[in-house]
């Protein structure tokens, strides 16, 4: 079968396998979070932990509540990280140094899954169940909450209130991410990914060499690792590790999982605003985009027009032989079009013009599909913006699903997509201009720019992935990356809660004939064209400095 | 809300959420992996600890993780690694080089110079793989090419008929899954055993 053939059929049988789960997971998500009755289970907790189910929260009293969780997350993930010497199921490894033990919290924390530690040389097993994911769980966890709270914000009116911070993370916690999470790590169980706790097991190559087999309970990490959108490997070579993702069909069925939660809760969306074809539009503009991208660094990586690709004739260089060209691309365009960032290749030696479509794909706001939950409301988002825009073409005051969005809610917006170009652009250029930093570069030239570039736009969008080039494990950017994360996730954070906040309280205004429909082609091709325009005149000048000087 | 009562509030909810957070470590931290650990004991245990390949009673390695053979001309050899020194499981990684970094291509020149001579092969003929690394630095598999250019060095070394050891090629050989997924490719470690297995 000719190469082009096979891959285009494996795209067809990912989104063959979305679209079968599309409607049933999508409603049953909504189902989660509308239901009156609490399990068991939940009860248990809330009793445990004195909380009242029924207690609705003002967006103000939502949002400190999730952030003292992330506070609490933050702290107990860095005393793990600190004191691992001491803790069983240690390996031996000792405590982890205090400005990475910090990077990393915040990064798992904050649903990022950067990693500056190679998980093998630095992380034990209770460290990485018992700490990292964890985190994987609660991280994706607290952006479906948000993702929820922001469409109540459409859905309820004269009220002001999203719900309950502790109700909504504990069902997307118990009904949606660990039944999923099981059945995902049994499937990667069978599909011969690793779960043990051995310690490392000594072999005597053939040759005489020696090798230690390392261990770990990893499918278990890999199914909520891609499904929460978090990325974070076992270990360092991420989902490139045969030990993590053994063959092919392994490897699509992480994308699959990646894409899952993200792309169903458009449904979710759908069904909670009593509309479908309202999430039929979101995922509409999100695989308008994902296709583009996949096309373009797809093309570019077949085609290899780079120096040393063309003296050998494939762009192999980071890429496994049981995965290849095609299955590289399609987890690339994925993992950067969500939060995730897990790799199954290595994106610094990509083409340069496919690094920087990647980098692209990040600086969008990862919204195709996007994170669990940053996803749809990094869209929804967007789609006020395009509706205001629209708005003012044809001078009328804009709305969306029957609210108004006037000053409040157009400044809001306005912050929210700024926040991350601020970081990434700001760190990046003070990253650049300190001699310190700039010795941690691997590739000399433009792509030194790139390495930089990517590891804020990676970290301020909550990503992961890398340029791993860059020697990250250094005071400097251990702190500045961690900083970019956690603003980088925090800052829209509150901004969508306060948007919510606003939505909620208002009046529905009725739809008239001067509405502009947000369900058809037009409105799905204007919100794709505005997430192109507002990422590009936002980041090409550094593009251009970086990937575009290095590959044309 | 005043900033006094909204500080007053956090420090409840952050109570509260240490509470939330221990609970939830117990069922996702350990109880999950565990379970999952005790599932994949019971069913597929020899996969779930690494698919070890044992040889006379000793593991000399895993049908997963690739390995070095350390240029000997009577195995097959594969690809280059940038896990550690070369496909040292504890540093698996890779290069991170740039397809246009002189130092890249410089290397790649230099490593299909080696190979053609070690394989005695044209260097225009030599497989990609051949001279690139992979992502984990531990890829277990090469590409049929690459294994094809090394029959003849390897049948000659061993003093083999080249259809013999093309037909154990064939044997560690995987085709695409189903047809369309992956690429194909032949296990190294699988196929070095079955030659060292013929001398037996």
């Amino acid at each position: 079968m000719p190469d082009t053939l096979a891959g285009l059929l494996q795209v067809g049988a990912l989104i063959a396998a979305l679209a079968l789960c599309y409607r049933p997971l999508g409603t049953y998500i909504a189902h989660v979070f509308t239901s009156e009755r609490d399990l068991r289970v939940e009860r248990g907790i809330y009793r445990a932990v004195g909380i009242d189910p029924r207690g609705d929260q003002a967006w103000r009293t939502y949002a400190v509540s999730l952030l003292a969780f992330s506070v609490a997350g933050l702290v107990l993930l860095y005393a793990l990280q600190r004191l691992q010497d001491h803790l069983p199921w240690s390996l031996g490894l000792p405590d982890v140094a205090p400005d990475l033990a910090f990077n990393t919290a915040a990064s798992f924390v904050t649903n990022t899954n950067w990693q500056a530690y190679s998980g093998e040389a630095t992380m034990g097993h209770l460290v990485q169940m018992a700490g990292l994911a964890v985190q994987n769980f609660l991280s994706a966890a607290v952006g479906l909450a948000v993702a929820v709270a922001l469409i109540r914000g459409f859905t309820r009116s004269r009220t002001g209130r999203l719900g309950n911070f502790w109700v909504d993370l504990t069902r997307g916690t118990i009904r949606v991410l660990l039944p999923l999470a099981v059945v995902a790590a049994v499937a990667l169980i069978l599909l011969g990914v690793v779960q043990n706790l051995s310690g490392g097991v000594d072999a005597t190559t053939l040759t005489g060499g020696h090798q230690t087999i390392p261990g770990g309970p990893v499918a278990s990490q890999e199914a909520i690792k891609e499904l929460g959108t978090n990325g974070g490997g076992f270990f360092n070579a991420n989902a490139a590790h045969p030990f993590e993702n053994p063959n092919p069909v392994s490897n699509l069925f992480e994308v699959f999982l990646l894409l899952l939660i993200p792309v169903c809760l458009t449904r979710t969306f759908g069904v909670l605003v009593g509309d479908v074809r309202q999430g039929y539009a979101v995922l509409a503009a999100m695989a308008v985009i994902w296709v583009i991208m996949l096309a373009a660094v797809w093309a570019i990586e077949a085609a290899h027009p780079t120096t040393a690709y063309d003296v050998v004739g494939a762009a192999m260089e980071g890429k496994e032989t049981r995965i290849g060209v095609p299955g590289s691309a399609l987890f690339a365009v994925s993992t950067t079009g969500t939060s995730t960032g897990a790799v199954n290749s290595f994106h610094s030696s990509f083409s340069p013009v496919g690094g920087g479509l990647l980098m692209l794909n990040m600086g969008l706001g990862e919204v195709a599909p996007g994170g669990v939950g940053t996803g749809l409301y990094g869209m929804l988002v967007l789609a006020i913006l395009t509706v205001f825009i629209a708005g003012l073409m044809v001078g009328r005051t804009p709305e969306l699903l029957g609210k108004k969005l006037r000053a409040r809610e157009i400044k809001l917006v306005a912050l929210t997509i700024l926040t991350m170009p601020l970081l990434v652009l700001g760190f990046t250029a003070l990253a650049l201009s300190l001699p310190g930093p700039r010795e941690s570069i691997l590739n000399t030239g433009p792509h030194g720019l790139s390495e930089v570039l990517y590891a804020y736009l990676s970290g301020a969008n909550n990503n992961g992935s890398a340029f791993a080039g860059l020697s990250a494990n250094t005071p400097f950017y251990n702190i500045t990356i961690g900083l970019a994360m956690l603003l980088g996730r925090f800052v829209p954070i509150v901004l969508v809660l306060a948007l919510a906040g606003s939505l909620a309280s208002q009046v529905p205004v009725p739809r008239t004939a001067g509405t502009l429909p947000t369900r058809g082609p037009l409105f799905v091709g204007m919100l794709a064209v505005v997430t192109f325009i507002v990422a590009g005149l936002t980041f090409f000048p550094a593009l251009a400095l970086g990937p575009l000087a290095e590959g044309l | 809300m005043s900033l006094t009562s909204t500080l007053r509030g956090g420090l409840t909810q952050l109570a509260a959420a240490a509470r939330f957070l221990g609970v939830l470590t117990v069922l996702l931290g350990l109880a999950y992996p565990l379970a999952l650990t005790g599932f994949a004991r019971v069913v597929v245990p020899h996969r779930a600890d690494g698919a070890l390949v044992e040889r006379d009673g000793t593991v000399v390695g895993s049908a997963l993780v690739g390995q070095s053979f350390a240029g000997d001309a009577s195995y097959f050899q594969s690809r280059p690694s940038a896990a550690g020194d070369g496909y040292d499981p504890l540093a698996s990684g890779a290069s991170n080089l740039s397809p246009e970094n002189p130092d890249l291509v410089a290397t790649v020149r230099q490593r299909i110079a080696d190979v053609a001579a070690f394989d005695g092969v044209d260097p225009a003929e030599v497989a990609p793989d051949a001279v690139l690394a992979s992502g984990s630095g531990l890829d277990p598999h090469i590409s049929p090419e690459y294994a094809e250019q090394q029959v003849a060095r390897v049948a000659r070394t061993r003093k083999l008929a080249p259809a013999t050891v093309r037909s154990l090629v064939a044997d560690s050989t995987t085709g695409r899954t189903l047809g369309f997924l992956g690429e194909p490719r032949v296990n190294v470690l699988e196929l070095n055993l079955a030659l060292d297995g013929l001398e037996d």
